[in-house]
């Protein structure tokens, strides 16, 4: 098997990264003044968050590219950027969950982010289901770049349907909401903490999607040379 | 293409009537799902209208899923499917075909559960503008609904995985839906139904836009 260096560089690199990143969670953030230990939860919440929506936007262009040219990798990459994007997507929900007990004294509220997260979760877990149930390879790759284009363009318009009824999930980047509850302001150690988490996550995913396309090819060729000793 | 979408509308209805017994059943389930309701949520008057949407619009909702497995039923038993591919007609005019007939059945179905559920539930459900709300929501669902059963038909598993499907996809049009008949079912001013009324009628813009996009890949062999 060929040695693959830059994977391995970037999958140490990733490791090193994320302990960077915990330092500065747990030790070079202050301590909110409000909500205390648990507000610390919040950069990692919105960095999932992040790599979350990267991933199922990624999904999304590559089942257009599939669509377009037919490449077999481009569904290869719509596959494992969704499969990426529901892991990160589940930290972002139950870490979401693990500061609103405190914060909001409910594990759940069915606000609009909360409700479109969890759409969003269940509309790319339906994703892989379709995937699952059909067999031609050429078929699946087209259905689910179809499903995958739909999908993707449904979320925005469940969001906004859902926002007719009243928000209190904050807004810490930009305006909130006058009614939000569990807001701060950020001190410039906590922007920084965010935005290296947020650049960690996302080398992070890059890191998971090249090791899954590889594993991807491989159980491929495997199919292959398995084929080939029926055959022969 | 218009006469086209027109044959394909009259062969389904024509078999519809041969004996299929479809809409009967439809008919049926519906109004089970509203007698069902009344109990399992013990409609008090006072929560009715808040409440009644909401049951009459999962009404709709599961009588169309029904309706949308058996779409493409037919074709598939008797291998039709290729002999539908083979005419030589725009494939676009086989999706509007069986949008068609599928808002026809379920718009009939929609027509024999709404007095009934206006009758037993005390709602001035027949406004002209709740009736705009069911035509939209209804088209709004069958949209996505049509182009996701032509999907599920390839599928294992195809009568569970269609509504696994299409619920999320269709959760604005559901919700807007909602939103839009309670508002008029609880004698709002139209200030308070726009919003949801007009972010429906993008959902079946946008749907219809993706549906006309998309068809193409779906029945390409």
């Amino acid at each position: 098997m060929q040695k693959n260096t830059g994977l391995k560089i970037l999958s140490v690199s990733s490791v090193l990264l994320l302990v960077a990143a915990l330092y500065m969670v747990f030790v070079y953030a202050p301590l909110e003044a409000v909500m205390g230990a648990v507000q610390r939860v919040f950069y990692f919440h919105v960095a999932a968050g992040w790599v979350g929506a990267l991933a199922f936007f990624v999904a999304f262009a590559a089942g257009l590219l599939h669509l377009r040219r037919g490449s077999l990798l481009a569904d290869r990459v719509a596959l494992c950027s969704t499969e990426i994007g529901l892991v990160f997507m589940s930290m972002n929900i139950v870490s979401g969950a693990i500061w609103a007990r405190p914060i909001w004294n409910t594990w759940w509220t069915w606000d609009p982010r909360l409700t479109t997260a969890t759409i969003t979760w269940l509309l790319y877990a339906a994703y892989l289901l379709l995937r699952q149930g059909i067999e031609d390879p050429q078929r699946r790759a087209r259905f689910a770049a179809v499903y995958g284009v739909i999908a993707f363009a449904s979320v925005p318009l469940t969001f906004a349907a859902i926002r007719i009824f009243r928000s209190i999930h904050p807004v810490v980047i930009g305006a909130g909401a006058p009614g939000a509850k569990g807001s701060f302001d950020m001190t410039p150690a906590m922007r920084d903490t965010l935005l290296f988490s947020v650049l960690v996550f996302t080398v992070l995913y890059g890191t998971l999607l090249w090791h899954r396309l590889r594993l991807e090819q491989l159980s491929e060729r495997v199919a292959q040379m398995r084929l080939r000793l029926l055959q022969g | 293409m218009l006469r086209v979408i027109g044959a394909l509308l009259w062969k389904d209805l024509l078999s519809e009537l041969r004996g299929r017994a479809l809409l009967a059943a439809l008919v049926v389930f519906a109004l089970l799902t509203v007698v069902v309701f009344n109990y399992a949520l013990d409609l008090e008057r006072t929560v009715r209208a808040s409440v009644g949407a909401g049951v009459l619009w999962v009404t709709i909702v599961f009588a169309a899923t029904l309706a949308l497995n058996r779409v493409f039923a037919a074709e598939r038993e008797h291998a039709l499917h290729e002999g539908l591919l083979l005419a030589p007609v725009e494939r676009l005019a086989i999706y509007f075909g069986k949008l068609l007939s599928g808002l026809l059945f379920v718009l009939l179905v929609e027509a024999v559960v709404l007095p009934v559920f206006a009758l037993l539930y005390d709602l001035p459900v027949a406004q002209p503008l709740n009736l705009a709300v069911l035509l939209l929501g209804t088209l709004g669902y069958l949209l996505p609904g049509t182009l996701l059963a032509a999907l599920a038909a390839h599928a294992r598993a195809r009568e569970v995985l269609l509504p696994v499907l299409l619920f999320p996809v269709a959760m604005p049009v559901i919700l807007s839906a909602v939103r839009a008949s309670q508002e008029v079912l609880a004698g709002s001013a139209w200030v308070r139904v726009a919003p949801a009324f007009n972010l429906l009628v993008a959902s079946d813009i946008i749907f219809l836009a993706l549906a006309v996009l998309l068809f193409d890949q779906v029945v390409a062999e």
